[in-house]
């Protein structure tokens, strides 16, 4: 590959971006191997739809923090909101179901109080951000405590179940398929396919990247980058609603249990993906691989009992670092020939 | 020097009068862990209502609850039971046992009659009274109703709390008793009490094992994961589930004769309010109280689900 780099005259550019892209997808295709040897029912096509589906949830989350990301930023709340907008989307078509009874209609209040939610939630945490001047590591940690204390109080410390019969209405949005493809699927496919538009194909991704590299420069380079960031805090708002909004008929209940350490695995989607933690670079299509690869390394631990349960995490972690080394490393690595 | 004279004669009378009340009134603290989950929710509402029930009928006794958020905080908490509240008794399920035991043992050393529910301290000495739900008989009692509904060569799948020394407890009491009924357990995994984890490792064992006769779910948070993820696989009719704790919402299917979980075992959240009864009979019975009480776990049947079950808890 280095050679091919060399005859195309163009040493670096065009060639380190292959490798960033190619890492989380070596990791991934290992990681079916692995998965496949261990245990062939990896590969059927009812356990490759379950971790498609599964995965939807963070891979919906973490496209939207990938924005919030490559902008300088971070959401720890996105979690805690999630839980917070599921137990409230509940207690809305709960009493909508008695004040009106059941229709089609009581699902379509949930799913827009859904939305305003998020948008409004992703306002409060963009806006706290840039005009309040607070460091988005602070505000977040704060929002995502008052979430997860809201959602515990709503529920009495117990769970918040949906009516049983708006549930049988809302139920097809997660169980159901749509040419053999699971619905939540479909949602994952077109909010990554949007997301790379907006940050591979837009000016507002080009002013993530550039107030993620240089906030002062992208300044002075006329960018508004109040709005700008607060806009990634309302995207990933969004992007919350939408996950939540598939959530939500998979049990039909929320509790404080919901979305626990969701912020984490998607913030770990996002940098395995390739994007920097510090700013300035995204990639929405590594994120979802490593939103794919999240999902199939706790679905490998569960098809195998070679290691010990007490050790899930170890395993995890494992192969988190190893993913991440794997594109780092042979970033590093195609640096280096590249300067040769 | 009067002045003197009459504000310490003033100090005296408040100390006096600040006696009297308190020995009017007795102060019980009641330390327990905030409500996180499902079974921590309905363990707050049950102390509630054994508060409500036990001041209206003793109006000399005074409850005083307060939720901790971690270790730590409850630690703080006991210190300001003590401080603040000048506690005579305290009801204490510890958030861990080792980090809590030197914080009790100091409420203990302030002259309070100490009543630990649920995980015992490293040091039972402290303790005046111990009141505790049996995760040994909990998970006896399950492997019993297996071997009733199963023999030689069926199989069932287990999922697991939390790496704890209670879910140990509980699974090697299951395993034990399940030994030479010629039951195959096909695998074990965690599912943290946590529903979409219950969900998440059943379909992975459903995709795994294509023939499951019975499921021990062992909680009920767990079991109504489990539950959506056998219908949505369309194979709810070949194998039957059995959760444990005694959520009303299990406890009430049961009570309808669900055929896919015919079955709970009892690990009562509302043993909090047996230890604040006793803890209260300890100021106001003739009879003695200390001592341990462990509940017992029964198996809640279609015929005696009515009196486990609490439509008003949230659990």
């Amino acid at each position: 590959m280095s050679v091919s780099a060399h005859e195309t005259g163009k040493p670096g550019r065009s060639f380190r971006i292959d490798l960033k892209t190619a890492g989380p997808l070596v990791a991934l295709i290992a990681l079916c191997i692995i998965g496949y040897s261990l245990n062939p029912a990896f590969l059927s096509e009812g356990n490759i739809a379950n971790i498609l589906t599964r995965s939807a949830f963070i891979g919906i989350i973490a496209v939207g923090a990938t924005f919030v990301i490559t902008a300088g930023g971070i959401d720890l709340s996105v979690g805690s909101m999630a839980a917070f907008i599921a137990g409230v989307m509940i207690i809305i078509m709960n009493s909508a179901v008695e004040a009106f009874g059941v229709s089609i209609w009581t699902v379509l209040l949930g799913c827009g109080s859904s939305l305003i939610l998020g948008i409004g939630a992703g306002f409060i945490n963009g806006f706290l951000t840039t005009k309040g001047k607070i460091e988005a590591f602070i505000v977040t940690l704060g929002t995502m405590g008052i979430y997860r204390s809201l959602v515990t109080y709503f529920a009495d410390g117990g769970t918040l179940s949906l009516n049983s019969s708006a549930r049988e209405i809302y139920r097809p949005i997660y169980y159901d398929s749509i040419l053999r493809i699971p619905i939540p699927v479909w949602v994952f496919i077109a909010v990554a396919i949007i997301g790379w538009v907006l940050m591979n194909r837009t000016a507002f991704g080009r002013y993530c990247m550039a107030i993620g590299s240089n906030e002062h420069v992208a300044r002075y380079s006329a960018i508004k980058v109040d709005r700008v960031k607060t806009a990634t805090y309302i995207l990933q708002g969004l992007c919350v609603s939408l996950a939540t909004i598939i959530y939500v008929p998979r049990l039909g209940s929320a509790s404080s249990a919901t979305g626990v350490l969701w912020e984490l695995e998607a913030i770990a989607a996002v940098i395995i993906g390739g994007t920097m933690l510090k700013g300035g670079f995204g990639r929405v299509g590594g994120t979802v691989i490593g939103a794919l690869i999240l999902t199939a390394i706790g679905n490998i631990l569960n098809l195998t009992e070679i290691i010990s349960n007490y050790l899930n995490g170890a395993v995890q972690g494992v192969i988190i670092i190893a993913a991440v080394y794997l594109q780092r490393g042979s970033l590093r690595a195609g640096k280096r020939k590249a300067a040769e | 020097m009067t002045l003197k004279a009459i504000v310490i004669g003033l100090m005296a009378t408040s100390v006096l009068a600040g006696s009297a009340i308190a020995q009017d009134q007795i102060k019980i603290g009641v330390s327990i862990p905030a409500a996180t989950h499902g079974f921590m929710g309905g363990l707050n509402w049950h102390a509630a209502e054994a508060e409500k029930r036990l001041e209206a009928a003793n109006p000399n006794i005074d409850l005083i609850i307060v939720t901790a958020d971690g270790p730590a905080d409850q630690a703080s908490d006991l210190e300001d039971l003590v401080s603040v509240h000048g506690i005579q008794a305290l009801v204490v399920l510890p958030f861990e046992s080792e980090p809590l035991t030197e914080p009790v043992r100091a409420v203990k050393d302030s002259g309070a009659f100490i009543t630990v529910v649920d995980r015992g301290l490293t040091d039972p000495s402290i303790q005046d009274v111990y009141v505790s739900g049996n995760n040994t008989e909990m998970g006896k009692v399950s492997a019993e109703y297996m071997k009733t509904r199963l023999g030689e060569g069926d199989n069932i799948v287990i999922l697991r709390g939390i790496p704890t020394v209670l879910d140990t407890e509980r699974f090697d009491a299951f395993m034990a008793e399940i030994e030479g009924s010629g039951i195959n357990v096909l695998d074990n995994k965690f599912a943290n009490w946590n529903r979409d984890d219950g969900f998440e490792v059943m379909q992975d064992f459903l995709s795994r094992f294509p023939d499951i006769d019975g499921v021990w779910a062992q909680d009920d948070d767990i079991t109504l994961g489990v539950v959506e993820a056998v219908k949505a696989a369309g194979r709810d009719k070949e194998l039957f589930i059995v959760g444990g704790a005694g959520m009303k919402e299990i406890v009430k299917g049961v009570m309808d004769g669900d055929e896919l979980v015919p079955v709970d075992v009892l690990y009562p959240p509302a043993q909090i309010a047996t230890a604040m009864d006793v803890t209260v009979a300890h100021f106001v019975s003739n009879g003695p109280v200390r001592g341990s009480y462990i509940l017992g776990s029964p198996l809640i049947t279609q015929e005696n689900a009515a009196q486990f079950y609490f439509p008003d808890s949230p659990f």
